[in-house]
């Protein structure tokens, strides 16, 4: 263990997974309980778009990356509060156009030598001195904002509706939430990857949602969850040659069965017998 | 009439919804302190009203005044308005305490960023009391029954301190006794607190027998007027029209009268004959 942590590439790792861990969880428990999965799937598929972007551009990739997940984010937002199309189709829509945007950049750029399968899934090489910095700002920039308004994001989860009646700016704050899962995206790119980051997103969640009934004790669950599924995600990864994204992400998913099938809850959900 | 102030007013009030007709020229004035039935059949636009009153709902033309203002327009006063919407809407198996979901109806109080503070949580408690809920403040909204969490989305209502408490169908899924229940409590509320309450409601016979007024819906307002006159003035019949469920379902009362023996038990009238 101890000659593991030895390597600075593999120190700089641990603290991004810890990091993308805590950020992955606490926005997905927002992700999970408004059953907004699919548009996580769509924006973190458009950061391959703006990798390619920032290689084309010869800028770095990431830097690139956050303007393009975060528009496509608010795209994806607008239109579907617009109401002509339905939210699903405008993720098929953007889902498949970015990641076409990201094919047509590379192929645009001659003689590529890109790392294009770290960036899909994840490497503990990635991650470079000046990444740390540009994670960590944005993770705790994340973090920061949910905290300050916890109570909002609770409420407008819960009863979009009535957080409405109640006077809250329930259209911004759904904007900033997708705002904040692009940014959590960014964040999780190198260690987790583009195809993957969905999955982290998810399953931390999900798993926590299956031992408790209260919603901060299903957030600090998702946390250990996800810092547990990225330390030893990178662990295999490093033990067993592989891309770090695939034993993260499958970490995490074993963990979730073990959850799914511990399952204290029966779900007795009380009969709606409405005429 | 022109005494009372109101705090709801409508005039020529229209909505269309995908080019489907909700609400024909609606005029409507809700006094302060009036205890309102809002009936109707399916499709009458009874929700989209409601919805019109909280600002959910932009008019395609006519004039809303709550207050003395738009609804968008309440700004701090927005806790003035207490509404508990149709029980399937929520989403029951949410990971919130009783106590976090009536707390949420301080939140339009506090503002953003704040957290509720001792106030609240004794604002929340009195809801929770006023709804004979405070044993369960601790317990998780999954767990409770559907009349249990209904109450509970009252409380969270109570819990802004309103004036005006509009109820979307708030006795759907209880039964004829918690239903009774259900109206005498509101009708305490309405007496010490002087609250303003419209209650949308399938069930004639038993809101009848509790609120002061009927407001018959069916894209536009027919009338307005005291349980009495609109049942006897073949008013239904009108509004209804050919809604064969609702009158072969018996409930149309004859005369609808609180009955009361002793021991708690119910009597609706009409049943199901």
């Amino acid at each position: 263990m101890s000659d593991i942590l030895s390597y600075p590439f593999m120190q700089r790792a641990l603290v991004a997974a810890v990091l993308v861990g805590v950020v992955c969880s606490v926005v997905g428990t927002y992700v999970v309980l408004r059953k907004m999965a699919f548009i996580g799937a769509g924006i973190s598929h458009s950061a391959f778009g703006g990798v390619a972007l920032g290689y084309l551009l010869g800028l770095d990739p990431i830097g690139v990356a956050i303007p393009f997940c975060l528009a496509t984010a608010m795209a994806i937002g607008w239109v579907s509060r617009r109401g002509r199309v339905s939210e699903d189709t405008a993720i098929g829509i953007a889902f498949a156009s970015t990641m076409a945007l990201g094919a047509l950049f590379i192929g645009l750029k001659e003689g590529y030598n890109v790392d294009l399968f770290g960036y899909l899934f994840g490497s503990i090489l990635a991650v470079s001195a000046s990444d740390l910095w540009l994670i960590l700002g944005l993770g705790l920039g994340v973090v920061l904002v949910v905290a300050l308004l916890f109570k909002e994001l609770l409420f407008v989860s819960f009863d979009e509706e009535m957080a409405a009646v109640s006077g809250l700016p329930v259209r911004a704050l759904y904007f900033l939430l997708l705002a904040l899962m692009a940014l959590t995206v960014v964040v999780s790119i190198k260690i987790v990857g583009i195809i993957l980051v969905e999955a982290l997103l998810v399953i931390p969640a999900a798993a926590a949602h299956q031992l408790t009934r209260s919603f901060g004790r299903m957030m600090g669950l998702s946390v250990v969850i996800g810092v547990v599924s990225g330390v030893a995600g990178l662990l295999f990864s490093y033990w067993w040659d592989l891309p770090s994204g695939a034993t993260v992400v499958l970490t995490a998913a074993v963990i979730f069965s073990v959850c799914f099938a511990l399952s204290p809850k029966r779900r007795r959900r009380p009969a709606l017998s409405r005429g | 009439m022109t005494a009372k102030t109101s705090v709801v007013k409508l005039e020529g009030v229209w909505v269309t919804y995908h080019e489907t007709l909700a609400l024909r020229d609606v005029d409507m004035e809700i006094e302060d302190g009036e205890f309102l039935g809002l009936i109707g059949p399916n499709g009458s636009g009874k929700t989209t009203l409601i919805r019109v009153i909280l600002g959910l709902v932009k008019p395609d033309r006519g004039r809303v005044e709550v207050f003395g203002v738009p609804p968008d327009r309440l700004g701090a006063r927005h806790h003035l308005i207490g509404y508990v919407p149709q029980r399937s809407q929520g989403d029951w198996s949410f990971p919130v305490s009783v106590m976090d979901v009536v707390l949420m109806g301080r939140y339009g109080r506090l503002g953003l960023f704040r957290r509720p503070g001792k106030a609240d949580r004794e604002a929340a408690m009195r809801a929770l009391e006023d709804v004979q809920m405070q044993d369960f403040a601790r317990r998780q909204l999954a767990e409770l029954s559907g009349g249990q969490q209904q109450r509970v989305l009252i409380a969270r209502a109570l819990a802004t301190e309103p004036k005006l408490l509009l109820l979307d169908e708030p006795a759907a899924g209880v039964d004829a006794y918690g239903e009774e229940k259900f109206y005498e409590l509101l009708q305490g509320l309405k007496e010490q607190q002087g609250l303003t309450i419209v209650v949308v409601t399938h069930d004639i016979a038993v809101v009848s027998a509790y609120v002061e007024n009927l407001a018959c819906l069916n894209q536009t307002l027919y009338t307005h007027a005291p349980p009495s006159e609109v049942i006897t003035a073949g008013t239904l019949e009108k509004v209804y029209g050919c809604e064969v469920e609702l009158l072969a379902h018996g409930r149309i009362p004859h005369r609808v009268v609180e009955e009361h023996d002793g021991h708690g038990g119910h009597n609706v009238p009409g049943g199901h004959g």
